[in-house]
């Protein structure tokens, strides 16, 4: 259900400052229709061009997109440059009350349509001395989420700026890691690192090369110690027949060859196991 | 019905019919009776269970009452049915399925995948249509069951699972069809098909949500998923839910009753709303296989407009009730997976409204929707920074 402050719906339903400024100095456009959000966001300069006397924007996207888009325009007029360098993606929240934290990418997108304004303007007028930006981004600008398209850089500073700690935050902030999820093992390791922690182990068993002979033995070792002791233990068992190749020949015994479980017991448990402490690719298949 | 919405939305839940909750009645207060008990104060609830059973093999075209199983509804039954076909079906590890199913095939396929089992999906063209060839290509002595659902959630298209079954059948693979969509809409007839199993779930034609029920063609080979007591004959362990149940029967009367004439009414609604849209608003798409689709079922895409604004809008501006397929409203950041899937130009893919009709929907909801949505529509386009000229 929709969860949004009537401020939002305020500027949902009235977005302030709409259109083209036809002779804006600064246009910044982020986001794309694929993604299904874009913002363009038009800045009109005073003479010194050292203060934003008008702002304008067009948006497509969801009501916490155009809201935003407006609240920034709100925000940046009567602002000078510096003064908006400063901002962040929060004082848009702040603005609005408040946004749902799944919509919170709709605020980070809004600081991003400034910041690509403020790289227009300098296109535009290399004299310019601009204030830099008021956080120097860090970490390599290369693209991890390719999803969402979004950059290492972009992870960091959503973490840095709104003091998240989880990658599902970050999935909200920025989008990273909210499509195929490929690249959630990177964000992790990102966010560790941004947190100042280790990265967790991602080198399970399951992830490492072994020989024949080692994953022989590391089978044979886990039906001994893990596998046939829990299956004893329900008054069942299972014999280890032959391994050929990724695949398990088993025996059922006991009470477990009459279960009529028995299937889900060898896919859920012997197989599920197998899979995570050797390698994903194993099949067990029962002989009787 | 209620509230003075108008709920267009019936694809993703429907209403109580009075009728139905009248007849769940007795069974909530007076007749709780466990209906396993042997005393006759629990007989009207076994009564009840027996005629919902009928009433729903009849809506259904069952050879009888003997091939339902009542279950909690749709996600239990295609694991069931699922489930036990790679259990009974000794040797054999594929699955074949498509890409437009719902959420509830399609994830337990994938977490089958993780567990070693091959699925392969079906694709389909830009219209949502499968291609039979394409299936019988991709099923083999290998394959233990086929699944594909009835009628798409989403673009209403009607899929051709005799057709389908019947291929199955000839490489020895059992069929299961989620025809939750489909029950009560649009006739169907299992008797003299080849289809092994198929979904059923209450609350898409006006029964309580919670309840539903598997039919699985007599003889067919069955390993129960909940295991416990001997209710449905050992097939679905737990004590029913006989209130649900007699209003799934109640309600399965009313669309059998009703089916044929209800169709012309949906149809005629739809294609009111879908033809006054075609000429009010710009640039827009009708969405799936008009020559084959549920009659209550309308998907169309405005282009360059995003489709939560849209709900949220015509909401506000009427009361509307209805779904979309964009990012924001999935829930998942990336827009629906059947619109994906037939290829909708991306312009348009966020853009994409459902209205799915019931019987209590009446020609003044279409036009209120008719007189709202365009402004909408046009306000939103004037707010994008996307279709210029």
């Amino acid at each position: 259900m929709w969860n949004y402050t009537d401020k939002v719906m305020d500027h949902f339903l009235k977005p302030r400052n709409i259109g083209v400024i036809e002779d804006a100095e600064a246009v910044g456009e982020v986001g794309n229709i694929v993604c299904g959000d874009a913002i363009k966001l038009y800045l009109k300069l005073s003479e010194d061009k050292k203060t934003i006397v008008k702002a304008s924007f067009q948006t497509f996207g969801c009501a916490s997109a155009i809201a935003s888009a407006s609240a920034l325009t709100e925000i940046l007029q009567g602002k000078t440059l510096l003064e908006a360098a400063a901002l962040s993606n929060q004082d848009i929240a702040d603005f609005l009350g408040e946004l749902p934290e799944a919509k919170m990418h709709c605020s980070v997108m809004g600081m991003e349509a400034f910041q690509a304004a403020m790289q227009d303007l300098q296109k535009k007028f290399p004299e310019l001395e601009l204030p830099a930006a008021a956080h120097e981004t860090q970490g390599e600008d290369r693209v991890v989420c390719h999803c969402f398209n979004v950059s290492e850089a972009k992870i960091r500073e959503v973490i840095r700026a709104n003091n998240l700690t989880s990658v599902e935050q970050i999935t909200h902030y920025s989008k990273a890691g909210g499509g195929c999820g490929e690249c959630i093992p990177e964000i992790e390791k990102i966010l560790a690192d941004a947190l100042g922690k280790k990265a967790p182990a991602t080198a399970t068993a399951a992830g490492t090369k072994m020989n024949n002979l080692q994953k022989i033995k590391l089978i044979q070792e886990l039906f001994d110690s893990v596998i046939r002791p829990s299956l004893q233990a329900d008054g069942g068992d299972i014999e280890l027949v032959d391994i050929d190749g990724d695949k398990v020949l088993v025996r059922l015994q006991g009470r477990c060859a009459a279960c009529h479980s028995a299937e889900q017991t060898l896919r859920l448990w012997v197989e599920a196991k197998l899979h995570e402490k050797v390698s994903a690719s194993i099949i067990v298949e029962e002989v009787r | 019905m209620n509230d003075d919405v108008i709920y267009v939305d019936n694809n993703a839940t429907t209403c109580i019919a009075p009728e139905v909750l009248q007849a769940m009645q007795p069974f909530l207060t007076r007749y709780y009776g466990n209906p396993s008990s042997i005393y006759p104060f629990s007989g009207p609830a076994a009564e009840a269970m027996r005629q919902a059973r009928e009433a729903l093999a009849e809506l259904i075209g069952a050879d009888g009452p003997d091939e339902l199983i009542f279950t909690s509804g749709g996600s239990e039954s295609n694991n069931a049915a699922i489930l036990s076909a790679l259990q009974t079906q000794i040797g054999r590890r594929k699955i074949l399925s498509s890409v437009v199913e719902h959420p509830a095939v399609l994830n337990l396929c994938r977490s089958l995948q993780k567990r070693g089992y091959q699925v392969d999906y079906l694709s389909v063209d830009s219209r949502g249509r499968i291609d039979l060839d394409e299936a019988k290509a991709l099923i083999s002595e290998e394959t233990a069951i086929v699944s594909l659902m009835a009628a798409n959630n989403e673009i209403g298209n009607i899929y051709p699972i005799y057709e389908l079954a019947e291929l199955a059948h000839a490489k020895g693979a059992l069929f299961h069809s989620d025809a939750v969509q489909s029950v009560g809409k649009v006739p169907l007839h299992l008797r003299d098909s080849q289809i092994d199993f198929l979904s059923i779930s209450g609350h898409k034609l006006h029964a309580p949500k919670g309840i539903g029920a598997l039919y699985r063609k007599r003889f067919v080979p069955f390993k129960p998923l909940i295991i416990g007591g001997h209710q449905e004959h050992g097939l679905r362990a737990g004590t029913e839910n006989v209130a649900a149940i007699a209003g799934l029967g109640e309600a399965a009367r009313m669309a059998m009753s009703d089916m044929a004439e209800e169709a012309i009414q949906l149809r005629r609604l739809r294609d009111r709303l879908e033809s006054g849209l075609l000429s009010s608003c710009p640039d827009p798409k009708v969405n799936g296989d008009p020559s084959s689709r549920l009659p209550n079922t309308c998907n169309i895409s405005f282009k360059y407009v995003e489709g939560e604004a849209i709900l949220l809008r015509l909401y506000l501006a009427a009361k509307v009730c209805a779904s979309s397929g964009s990012a924001c409203t999935t829930g998942s950041l990336e827009p629906s997976h059947v619109l994906r899937a037939i290829g909708l130009d991306y312009k348009a893919l966020h853009g994409s409204i459902r209205f799915s009709f019931s019987r209590y929907n009446t020609e003044a909801d279409v036009d209120t929707i008719l007189q709202a949505l365009p402004p909408i529509i046009k306000d939103l386009r004037e707010l994008s920074p996307f279709g210029r000229q």
